[in-house]
């Protein structure tokens, strides 16, 4: 019985064939680079790309481990993150938190203009950065880098912390004042956890756009090397070519995990916003 | 519930207004609400009893005029600093905390302690019959729980005045019905001022010691219930609260020699048969049915009567059948069935 019911449910959402193996072809195109980077790390042989590998080693893990150049790249691009991410969540979350609450002519306009560096080329970014640091006459430092990236880390704040917002209702806020909460109480009793959730994912998500970006980078820094800008060095000078793999694995562990943690709190955001207390 | 003017009121309006551009929601309003009494304003969509309702809870701030809570003078001070709270038409509770957690937030700002705070919200919620609740949060409830939880929120802070903004409106009818009791019991047993928002006349008749017709942004008249419905003193306030028939001043100056308004309740009408005499004293007026709804207790039969329009005409089912629709018939009632209102 059971079984017979389950067969009649299965039918209508089987796809079709030909759709199966187009979506293969289209997931296998945009990983099995990936899956090269990460077979090539434990490669033995380390001046060509031959195939199959003709040996398989965790040596280069160990040489990616003695490398201070690795872990002073790797240190600066934390902190560059880090830093960028703290000051999208605190600039994005207080743009959303005012467009999403007044409405005055030009709101849409203000809207957009806060969402478009993510749509902005990042080379033009870099361009329109690197001539304003210049006309202030600002030496290119770590600053730079960090101001760079908060750029973009604030729109993907922004827009987690404005949809959760208009989906907050305007009388939860009024509801904690008539209860006697000031606006400091109010933000972190009533606010704070009913946003939590999409703030952190928004960070999240800003903490892997600025640990792998490079092209903005580029423009913004000055002797500083990131560890994205580490390895466009290391390709095209190549001393260890299996280090860069190997580094490259660690990039996508830090970038990807983020990323798929920041999605699975928007999805469930109303469940995880609930047991925050 | 007498208002005695020697105590001070619960809730005064001076002169109040509140303008939004130039639109002047609420325009010159006095009012004034006596301690311990169920209060309703009413009105039409956009007739500002909802903006009342806000500048009393310290939501929005008049632009001209004075407030006064108690006798305390309240102009400029946050929703935070009055001694009110409010039932939210959408309740409004804190989707990320418990029943319990949210009828304590108040005692909890206020800084009572932990012990303490869950005995009193324990307490709040028994007395709107929702032990057992306490752990559950908001989106597990129905809408009438959520109401009853709203309610033991605000009533925990034992406010001077319980502001309620459309409180039974998100409810289906026979929720609605039970919860009107509910309300008007435990007014009485807690002898907190209520002053509530409605725009459904029956709902304010039924529960209010003391009804303000609101209308554009005026009051229209305040009175108890029984006042409005049966003396109502301008020509919205019949048609509005009572569904009353109103008779033009030329008709009613044949009759009273007065050029002013009238109104007639549909039940003080009879309907004769065409031809038949009027009673002894009894004014007449010659129509036509139009159309005949059966509302269960009453027909309500509509007119065209020649001198007076439309008349509505409210025909116990008890006394056999109404007339059939197109018949010729005459309507009488008495000389003193006929309310003067003011002249416009």
């Amino acid at each position: 019985m059971p079984s017979d019911a389950r067969k009649t449910v299965k039918k209508p959402g089987r796809s079709p064939l030909g759709l199966r193996l187009a979506a293969g072809a289209g997931l296998a195109f945009l990983h099995l680079p990936l899956a090269f980077i990460l077979l090539y790390a434990f490669s033995n042989e380390d001046k060509s790309f031959q195939f199959p590998p003709p040996g398989l080693t965790l040596r280069w893990f160990a040489v990616a481990w003695d490398r201070p150049d690795i872990w002073e790249a790797l240190a600066l691009s934390i902190r560059v993150a880090l830093l960028s991410t703290g000051l999208a969540i605190l600039l994005g979350t207080l743009a959303a938190a005012a467009l999403s609450r007044a409405r005055f002519f030009g709101r849409e306009a203000i809207s957009l203009l806060f969402i478009l560096p993510i749509a902005l080329p990042g080379i033009v970014t870099g361009i329109a950065l690197r001539s304003a640091f210049n006309l202030m006459t600002m030496p290119f430092s770590f600053w730079t880098i960090v101001l760079g990236h908060a750029t973009f880390c604030i729109v993907v704040v922004y827009n987690n912390a404005v949809a959760r917002f208009r989906r907050l209702s305007p009388s939860l806020i009024e509801a904690s004042m008539d209860l006697g909460a000031d606006g400091f109480q109010t933000f972190r009793h009533v606010l704070l956890p009913s946003i939590g959730t999409s703030l952190l994912a928004g960070g999240l998500l800003a903490f892997a756009l600025s640990f792998d970006e490079v092209i903005v980078t580029t423009f913004t820094a000055g002797q500083q090397r990131t560890l994205p800008i580490w390895m466009l060095g290391e390709l095209i000078r190549p001393h260890q070519r299996p280090v860069t793999n190997v580094v490259a694995v660690a990039v996508i562990a830090v970038t990807a995990l983020p990323i798929l943690a920041a999605y699975y709190l928007t999805r469930e955001g109303e469940h995880v916003a609930g047991a925050g207390k | 519930m007498d208002p005695s003017p020697a105590a001070a009121s619960a809730v005064r309006f001076r002169g109040v207004s509140r303008a939004f551009g130039a639109v002047k929601a609420v325009d010159g309003v006095d009012l004034d609400v006596a301690a311990g009494e169920f209060f309703a304003m009413l009105g039409p969509s956009g007739s500002g009893k909802t903006t009342c309702l806000r500048l009393i809870a310290g939501f929005d701030q008049p632009t001209a005029g004075h407030i006064e809570i108690f006798g305390e003078a309240v102009e400029g001070a946050p929703a935070y600093r009055r001694p009110v709270n409010t039932v939210f038409q959408d309740y409004a509770l804190f989707p990320h905390m418990s029943v319990l957690d949210n009828v304590c937030y108040g005692l909890m700002i206020r800084g009572v302690g932990k012990a303490e705070r869950r005995k009193t919200g324990a307490e709040a919620l028994k007395l709107v019959k929702l032990v057992g609740m306490e752990g559950r949060k908001p989106g597990e409830l129905s809408g009438g729980q959520r109401q009853r939880v709203a309610l033991a929120r605000a009533l925990v802070m034992r406010p001077k005045v319980l502001l309620l903004d459309e409180p039974l409106g998100a409810l289906d009818l026979k929720l609605r019905e039970a919860m009107q009791g509910e309300l008007k019991s435990l007014q009485h047993a807690l002898g907190v001022t209520f002053v509530f928002v409605t725009h459904d006349q029956g709902e304010a008749l039924s529960m209010a010691d003391r009804v303000a017709v609101f209308n554009h942004g005026r009051i229209e008249q305040v009175g108890t219930p029984k006042d409005i419905y049966e003396r109502p003193r301008t020509r919205f306030v019949a048609d509005f609260v009572g569904g009353s028939n109103v008779i033009e001043p030329a008709l009613v100056r044949r009759w009273t020699g007065l050029d002013r308004p009238a109104s007639l309740r549909p039940e003080k009408i009879v309907l004769l048969a065409d031809g038949a005499a009027a009673p002894e004293g009894a004014l007449g007026i010659e129509g036509r049915v139009d159309e005949v709804l059966f509302h269960g207790a009453v027909y309500r039969v509509e007119l065209t009567a020649s001198e007076a329009g439309r008349l509505v005409v409210s025909v116990p089912a008890s006394t056999g059948e109404p007339p059939s629709e197109g018949a010729p018939v005459r309507a009488a009632f008495a000389r003193d069935a006929l309310h003067l209102m003011e002249a416009e």
